[in-house]
């Protein structure tokens, strides 16, 4: 018989709504203890997926590492240094170890820290990154979705590859990574770590940590929360940031193969703890993290994203009221809202054409009216001068009735003369013959 | 091979030790830290020993005198009880809710006595809904219902007219395995003609309950079609404990020998056990969230997209989130008010055109009257200038005639004068 007390804090952590739960005993074997191997099952058959990121300068052996991590040759032939800017590309493959299918799609950052101006550099990580995220969130939101079957491709691990100066990280890579903290789980290492010597190696990670820290750089950390690798991902932790070498080289030491690098003087062992820290990234990110990794994609940076993308586009859960919104509220409110807006921006364009109309007639008839006003004022004129005119033919008829009058008068005084005279003349001559 | 989206995928082959073939233990052990919930909804007619099958299947005295089970509480209407209870066993740990419904089918008129049990469901629902739609989410629990039991009275005859309403209502909301309760009342050949009778009628009415999901392993596959043929399971449960043969059992006493309940002769429940608990719990959730969740959700949004909208035009779109569905009525509105705003432009622009040209034509005509007017007045000037002229002229000439006229008669005059005095002097 075992009893379990629901106030045990662990258990309170582990379900909110297991309020008002009271534990009983359990008086054989049920049988519910077979849920984590159902689970598994389940997964088993689905199928798992991993997506990693690699964050490098050209050159420092991104897809060497890749190929000895996953122990496979991946695609791609080696980049020049002339990008012109930074493009990521990604392949994805098919792999399987024992009865586990991995869908393992694998970023590569080209042409990172070729540019002369590396302002931009981060950019187009973050927007890769960005794209992944709202892909996931459109699938999540749409009304008939298959988040089941979905091919999730945001960026579970970001491999950052530092330069093996030896002295401290170079300003892109702080700035690049403070622009992907917040975005992804950053893994940062010391790529092809066999041109540091040993001493030179402890003071790097040293110096890159205190950088880190100091800079606000929040890289992942292996969990600590679970006792089963509570203490192998503290332990690891203290390593960060990983010293690698990478190879698909196969060197003979004793009597086996080995993935190695040879020089003249001596053979780097890749899997070899004491010349690098290839292993301990293995067993971090592949062994004993990698489903941790998943989950803090998920649970913490997306949902950061899908937080940050909402809240841009106006939605709350709660109203002023503090009363929580249900989805069809929300939904609703911000449907209603928008149209509103969208009626507003209707009215106030035909108001606008409205005054237009208003304006132009007004304008029109005001020049109507001044045309009006014009040929008033010249037909105003033209009758002053049709009545000039009127006047001077008045004047001049009056004139010529003068003169007719005139005329008629001094003719017909001439005709009396001539009478006259003739009777003159005839009695002159009368009286000269007397 | 390609994925679900169309892009290409490679295969490739690991030439070494990589290590993610211990994801599974990963998972595992995650699991067991979050822990297990199962929610189980009972239903059916008192007294067809629900309690005691559920106390039987868990090992517990879920129900008990401290908290008695449903059919002790004297219900006037169907209510929906949930109990809560947490128990561990091997370091798994499972939050179980057991949902019962007291009153179910015990009234004279049943009528809608499915409601509150659909209400209950989808209230789930929707809570669930609610908590993944917030901006802020935290830990989502799970209080959907991942399956319900349905237990049919074994009349030996075949399924209720209730008990086929409430299947039909409730089959695309949750996962219903029907049992045949108090199966100790039926012998073997009475209990299979039943059993069948019932799977005819389910299949007549098109009632979906639960189905085993088809896996690869063909020996497991036969496991799963040998207990297909024995739907609906047959069950007895029991509180008791007594001693058989030396084995301490659960089971009922008879006069004439002991039922067992987790022998599989005497009833199927050991079988349903394995199926609800050790094999299936995980495939009961994820059919609820899976199919019976988005079935509601689906819904539930497209109501709410579509509010006011002619749902024949948006028919098939339902692949867009509601949110997507906003941003594209946005852009057809803001285009059809492009569109508008472009008519409406052509017509200002038309009108006014045609308010300009009839005012040049105005002024034209204006003008022209004008020009009209003065070239009149122009020409009567003229004329009277000419009137004048002629006028000046003859006025001229007359004078000139009168003066000539008038210098005649003078000279006449003066003649005369000298002729009188000449005559006078004579």
């Amino acid at each position: 018989k075992q009893e379990v007390s629901y106030n045990a804090p662990e258990l309170r952590l582990m379900w909110s709504n297991g309020e008002g739960a009271r534990a009983v005993p359990l008086a054989g074997h049920v049988g519910f203890d077979s849920m984590p191997d159902q689970l598994v099952n389940k997964s088993v058959n689905h199928g798992f997926c991993f997506n990693i990121l690699c964050v490098g300068e050209t050159g420092l052996g991104k897809s060497t590492l890749m190929d000895t991590l996953f122990n496979t040759k991946f695609e791609g032939e080696p980049t020049q240094h002339n990008q012109p800017g930074v493009t990521l590309k990604s392949n994805t493959y098919e792999l399987q170890e024992s009865n586990v299918r991995l869908k393992l799609t694998v970023v590569n950052t080209v042409g990172f820290g070729d540019q002369i101006n590396k302002e931009d550099s981060y950019k187009s990580i973050v927007e890769f990154i960005d794209a992944q995220f709202e892909a996931y969130l459109q699938e999540e939101l749409k009304i008939k979705r298959t988040l089941h079957s979905y091919h999730d491709t945001r960026i579970h691990a970001c491999l950052y590859f530092i330069a093996p100066t030896g002295h401290s990280l170079k300003s892109l890579d702080l700035v690049t990574m403070k622009k992907l903290d917040s975005k992804v789980n950053i893994i940062p290492i010391i790529a092809k770590s066999d041109a540091i010597s040993k001493s030179e190696l402890a003071k790097f990670k040293i110096k890159i940590t205190s950088e880190l820290v100091s800079n606000g750089v929040q890289i992942y950390q292996f969990p600590t929360d679970d006792e089963s690798v509570a203490e192998i991902n503290s332990t690891m932790n203290s390593h960060l940031p990983f010293a690698v070498v990478g190879s698909t080289e196969e060197v003979k030491i004793g009597n086996k193969m080995v993935k190695a690098r040879q020089y003249p003087w001596g053979t780097v062992q890749v899997e070899n703890e004491n010349h690098c820290d290839f292993v301990k990234l293995r067993e971090m990110l592949i062994r004993v993290n990698m489903e941790d990794l998943r989950e803090q994609t998920h649970t913490r940076h997306y949902e950061l994203y899908r937080r940050c993308k909402l809240e841009e586009m106006g939605f709350k859960d709660t109203d002023p009221d503090s009363k929580p919104f249900s989805l069809q509220e929300t939904y609703e409110a911000k449907r209603n809202e928008f149209m509103g807006e969208l009626q507003k921006k209707e009215e106030e364009m035909r108001q606008m054409f409205v005054q237009r109309v208003k304006e132009k007639e007004a304008e029109l008839k005001e020049a109507e009216k001044e045309l009006h006003e014009k040929f008033d004022r010249l037909k105003k004129l033209h009758q002053d001068e049709k009545k000039k005119l009127e006047e001077k033919k008045k004047s001049l008829d009056d004139e010529l009735n003068t003169f007719k009058q005139k005329k008629t008068a001094a003719e017909l005084l001439q005709n009396q003369a001539q009478q006259a005279g003739g009777s003159t003349t005839l009695k002159r001559d009368k009286e000269r013959k007397k | 091979m390609s994925s679900d989206d169309g892009r290409m995928l490679q295969q490739k082959n690991l030439e070494g030790y990589v290590g993610f073939a211990n994801l599974p233990n990963q998972v595992y052990r995650k699991s067991v830290k979050r822990g297990f919930e199962f929610t189980l909804m009972v239903v059916g007619e008192s007294g067809l020993g629900k309690s005691t099958m559920i106390n039987s299947l868990f090992l517990t005295d879920l129900y008990s005198t401290d908290y008695p089970g449903p059919s002790h509480r004297i219900k006037k209407t169907v209510q929906v009880e949930q109990s809560k209870v947490l128990v561990k066993e091997g370091g798994v740990h499972l939050l179980l809710t057991i949902v019962d419904t007291p009153g179910f089918g015990d009234a004279v008129d049943n009528s809608n006595c499915w409601q509150p049990v659909t209400d209950h469901i989808d209230s789930k629902f929707e809570d669930y809904l609610n908590a993944e739609s917030r901006v802020n989410r935290r830990q989502m629990p799970d209080n959907r219902v991942h399956c319900c039991l349905y237990f049919i009275a074994p009349s030996g005859h075949g399924l209720k007219p209730l008990d086929i309403e409430f299947m039909k209502r409730l089959h695309e909301k949750v996962n219903i395995i029907p049992l045949i309760a108090k199966a100790d009342t039926m012998t073997p050949e009475e209990c299979q003609q039943f059993k069948k009778q019932i799977m005819k009628e389910i299949q007549e009415h098109k009632i979906k309950i639960y189905e085993f999901p088809e896996i690869d392993d063909e020996e497991e596959m036969k496991i799963i079609r040998k207990i297909k043929d024995r739907l609906p399971l047959a069950v007895v449960g029991s509180n008791t404990i007594i001693e058989v043969s030396g084995k301490r059992v659960r089971g009922r006493q008879y006069p004439w020998g002991v039922a067992e309940v987790e022998n599989g002769e005497h009833c199927d429940f050991t079988i349903l056990r394995n199926m609800l608990i050790r094999t299936h719990m995980q495939d009961l959730k994820d059919v609820t969230n899976n199919v019976h969740y988005e079935n509601y959700r689906s819904k539930k949004l497209a109501a709410v997209t579509y509010n006011g909208v002619d749902n024949n035009k948006n028919k098939g779109q339902l692949t867009k989130s509601p949110l997507a569905q906003m941003e594209e009525e946005r852009r057809e509105h803001v285009a059809k008010m492009k569109k508008m705003e472009q008519e409406m432009e052509q017509v200002f622009e038309m009108k006014v055109k045609e308010k300009l040209q009839k005012l040049k034509d105005s002024e034209a005509e204006l003008k022209r009257r004008h020009e009209q007017m003065k070239k009149n007045l122009e020409a009567q000037h003229k004329e009277l200038e000419e009137k004048r002229h002629q006028h000046e002229e003859e006025k001229a000439s007359w004078e000139a005639q009168q003066r000539i006229l008038e210098q005649q008669k003078l000279d006449r005059l003066k003649q005369n004068k000298k002729v009188n005095i000449f005559i006078d002097q004579q």
